[in-house]
């Protein structure tokens, strides 16, 4: 058994509407070893691995267990195979314990709860796990859920593990010990799998790495042969010229200056540290890392929308006449003091726009307010529709048709043609290009240099590094909530960033 | 190769990207017809001709001057709770507890029909009844929308737990303080001066209600407050985003939307009934989220649907006196109405995609 093929996979495709979220996959997991998935956070990763566990089914191409083509229509026919996946999030019972929950949806198992204790304990104790069948879910930590999953996997006779980003979640002693575990399941034969972004960990743990970059499978190397250097660059890939158009702003002003921002999600788990940097009015402030680093954090603090710890955040206006402190106002406020703030979020339907409306009402969004009357002014919002719908082009049948409806690049349009309409002093945006045609993307990236060149300060997040190396003057690089540098955009290398991206690796999991 | 794929689902479902409207209607009215032939079945099981059964439904609740005068009011209620709570349901603020609402406002306009119908003039006793159920229905939605926006509370259950504690009041007061004759446990018909007039035979609930259709409709389409309530409905995030104070406007949501049970409160104990009883709301809270939900939350719409419920009503009590039909029968009935009308919104938001065919977008 030692080193077979347990699963092979052929030609896997899977789209979700227009989206291809894998695009002819091929892959293979081997018994006794550990196979890393490398790839930024959607590439693919979770996608393709749910359709080894049953939750999806490919669009196209071939599953082979041991040789045999097989098709696996749910998490159950997922278990006949002897495939198990622990997912990112948990689903146990909280109020039951350990073992109540692994033998939970067993429907042939008489619950014999004295036995299933003991063969947890068996499990536990041939592999190295840590954890005591009657405790009840509510009184565990983090790990010692995820060890929970992982036995409930083993005790359905899973012999072909899945893990969704262990580590994520994990401290780094509790990941050396669950590596430990890896390892010893490995002995035994079991195949592994690993999703993960982080590049210390592939290094530290797999046998192999299977490297995904925007759906497409790019390859797979053999961990002891590569390197980190070699793996970001399978990652990201290599450089490409698109010949954006990147004019100079003689008279860069100070507008935006951020000093030790940290802010805490709801959990109190860090999203920002200690994070400081200026923006400068005429500028387009690149911000690259791998998603989920702190990006939409740092806009959000910025517009008041985010509850921060510590820090400042000092608006300068054009007139420099007086600063403005943002940290501790309400978006409401920080309008209503007249910062020239733009904002296109990444979410563009659940936070920019209201997707069941048409463009009129979607303007409105920033011009509700306006007027001493109950109702509202849908004249001005009418005119200012009908202006973005001719001079960007949008492609919709009227100003009432709801932006739901359009396609993704129209609903950008919309999003981006109101946050410049009204004239601001700061634009921030959030994956402004995600999911956009190329002709689209570069209607928003000369909308971007116009407003630099109007000496708007521009803050441009994005995940393509080609893009922010051509379209920025300088890259503030984030790496788990931390500013691991600031970059002149015109003087560096996608290599360089890259590595920028994860070098403060050891720091994420905390 | 994947058409070989055993076991692979014979019917998919697949959201559908929009329908034209007015197809969309056609369905919906289709599948009324739809209804009104299922419905066949369980009258002739009961041996009886289902053209016949229908046209004394409609007898029942048309024919007749009196017929239709019941069905209009029972049709008063329903349209203006349905109007109360379309603010909130367009805001995705689910308010169960408009039989609440209705209840504390009819206490509030039972508390000055009591006391002062005799101490004031007919029109300015029946403002200050409107009034007063207005606000005291206000306040009692209120409550629970207040607790939303500051500790997140789960405002179905607290709506719905409101409803028994108002329906509670009424009963002790029913008992206690407002008992007419000692041991009746009956609250006594309010003077004359406190009732609602008539026009056209029926109290001018009617009138009130229609005025509402018209008000809620500006409210939700035209003005500053509609539009962030639907802001806040299609997305919490982007309201933020905009600048709104969410809470507030949950919480003036529900103000207005209590203040409009209320205003049904008062007309049911002041026109209809012409006293209060604990079940003075008898379920119409219920019932008008139906009404609400099929008419899409379009004020216009809910007129139709509401005298559709009324007509269902009145015409099945009807069909048990002359035919003899079980009343549960027409109730069977209603019920295939009310799920072929829900249901067809299935078939207008979704597609079904059979195995054979298989489709590529692109």
């Amino acid at each position: 058994m030692q080193n077979s093929s347990a699963i092979e996979l052929k030609g896997i495709t899977k789209r979700f509407g227009k989206v291809v979220a894998n695009d002819s996959i091929n892959l293979e997991i081997r018994r006794g070893e550990i196979l890393s998935l490398l790839g930024e956070n959607g590439s693919g990763k979770t996608t393709l691995m749910n359709m080894l566990s049953g939750i999806y089914q490919p669009d196209e191409g071939q599953i082979y267990a041991d040789g045999k083509q097989i098709s696996i229509t749910s998490p159950k026919d997922a278990f006949s195979y002897g495939i198990g996946m622990i997912h990112q999030h948990y689903h146990l019972v909280d109020v039951f314990t350990a073992a109540q929950n692994i033998i939970l949806g067993l429907s042939e198992e008489k619950l014999d709860i004295k036995n299933t204790n003991e063969k947890v304990k068996e499990i536990c104790s041939k592999y190295g796990f840590d954890i005591n069948p009657t405790m009840k879910v509510y009184d565990m930590s983090v790990s010692q859920k995820q060890t929970v999953e992982i036995v409930k996997v083993l005790y359905r006779g899973a012999d072909i593990l899945i893990l969704d980003e262990p580590t994520a979640v994990l401290t780094p002693q509790e990941t050396e010990k669950l590596f430990d575990v890896l390892r010893n399941m490995k002995k035994d034969g079991k195949a592994i799998v690993i999703i993960t972004h982080k590049l210390a960990e592939v290094m530290a743990i797999s046998d192999k790495v299977a490297v995904l970059r925007k759906g497409k499978y790019i390859g797979t190397v053999n961990t002891a042969e590569t390197n980190p250097q070699k793996l970001t660059d399978m990652m990201v890939g290599h450089s490409v010229t698109l010949n954006i158009d990147r004019p100079k702003y003689d008279n860069v002003k100070e507008r935006i200056v951020i000093n030790g921002l940290t802010c805490l999600d709801q959990e109190g788990i860090t999203k920002l540290n200690n994070v400081s940097f200026t923006a400068y009015g005429g500028e387009i402030l690149g911000v690259a890392g791998i998603a989920g680093s702190g990006q939409k954090e740092l806009l959000e603090c910025m517009t008041g929308l985010y509850p921060i710890k510590s820090g400042s955040i000092k608006y300068i206006p054009p007139e420099e006449d007086k600063e403005i402190e943002l940290v501790g106002l309400t978006p409401k406020k920080i309008r209503s003091l007249g910062v020239g703030m733009a904002f296109v979020p990444e979410d563009r339907l659940g936070m920019g726009l209201v997707g069941s409306m048409g463009m009129t009402n979607n303007m409105m969004l920033r011009s509700w307010k306006s007027g001493k009357t109950p109702f509202v002014n849908k004249k001005a919002p009418e005119a200012l529709a009908k202006k973005i719908w001719d001079d960007l082009e949008v492609v919709t049948p009227s100003t009432s048709f709801p932006v739901r409806r359009m396609s993704g690049g129209n609903i950008q349009k919309v999003l981006v043609g109101r946050e410049i309409a009204a004239m601001p002093n700061v634009l921030l945006t959030a994956y402004a290009v995600r999911g956009l045609d190329i002709n689209t993307s570069y209607t928003i990236y000369n909308l971007l240099t116009e407003q630099k060149m109007k000496g708007v300060a521009v803050v441009y997040i994005g995940e393509e590094l080609d893009v922010l190396l051509e379209l920025c003057d300088r890259i503030l690089v984030l790496c788990g909530g931390e500013v691991s540098g600031i970059v002149d955009a015109r003087n560096t290398t996608k290599e360089e960033i890259g590595l920028m991206m994860t070098s403060i690796g050891s720091k994420e999991a905390k | 190769m994947s058409a070989e794929v055993k076991k692979a689902p014979l019917i998919r479902l697949a959201k559908k990207d929009a329908m034209d409207p007015k197809k969309a209607w056609a369905i919906r009215v289709g599948s009324i017809l739809f209804a009104l032939i299922l419905g066949c079945i369980p009258i002739l099981i009961t041996g009886n001709n289902p053209i016949t059964a229908y046209i004394v439904i409609l007898q029942g609740s048309l024919g007749k001057t009196f017929y239709f005068k019941q069905t209009i009011k029972l049709a008063i209620p329903l349209l203006g709770t349905a109007l109360a709570i379309a603010p909130c349901f367009k805001m995705r603020f689910w308010n169960i507890g408009a039989e609440g609402q209705i209840t504390a406002g009819a206490i509030g306009a039972s508390f000055f029909a009591i006391y002062f119908a005799k101490s004031m003039p007919h029109v300015l006793l029946l403002i200050v009844m409107m009034a007063a159920a207005a606000l005291i229905g206000g306040i009692w939605a209120m409550i629970p929308g207040y607790f939303k926006a500051k500790y997140n509370t789960n405002e179905t259950l607290f709506t719905l737990m409101m409803n028994y504690i108002a329906i509670g009041i009424v009963a002790w007061l029913q008992g206690g303080p407002w008992e007419g004759r000692k041991g009746t446990q009956q609250i006594p018909l309010f003077d004359k001066n406190a009732y609602l007039p008539t026009v056209f035979g029926i109290h001018i609930g009617w009138i009130i209600v229609l005025v509402l259709v018209i008000l809620v409709h500006i409210y939700m389409n035209y003005t500053k407050q509609g539009y962030e309530v639907a802001v806040i409905g299609d997305s919490v995030n982007t309201a933020r985003y905009a600048g709104m104070n969410v809470g507030w406007i949950m919480v003036r949501t529900m103000l207005v939307s209590g203040a409009i049970c209320g205003i049904v409160g008062f007309i049911l104990v002041s026109g209809q009934n012409k006293t209060i009883t604990s079940n003075v709301a008898d379920g119409v809270g219920f019932t008008a989220i139906t009404v609400a939900w099929l008419g899409h939350l379009n004020a216009f719409a809910m007129i139709a649907i509401s005298l559709i419920l009324a007509i269902l009503e009145m015409g099945s009590s009807y069909l048990q006196q002359v035919l003899g039909v079980p009343s549960a029968i027409s109730e069977i009935v209603s019920g295939i109405l009310l799920f072929c009308m829900l249901g067809c919104e299935f078939f207008i938001n979704y597609q079904m995609i059979f195995r054979s065919k298989k489709e590529v977008k692109a």
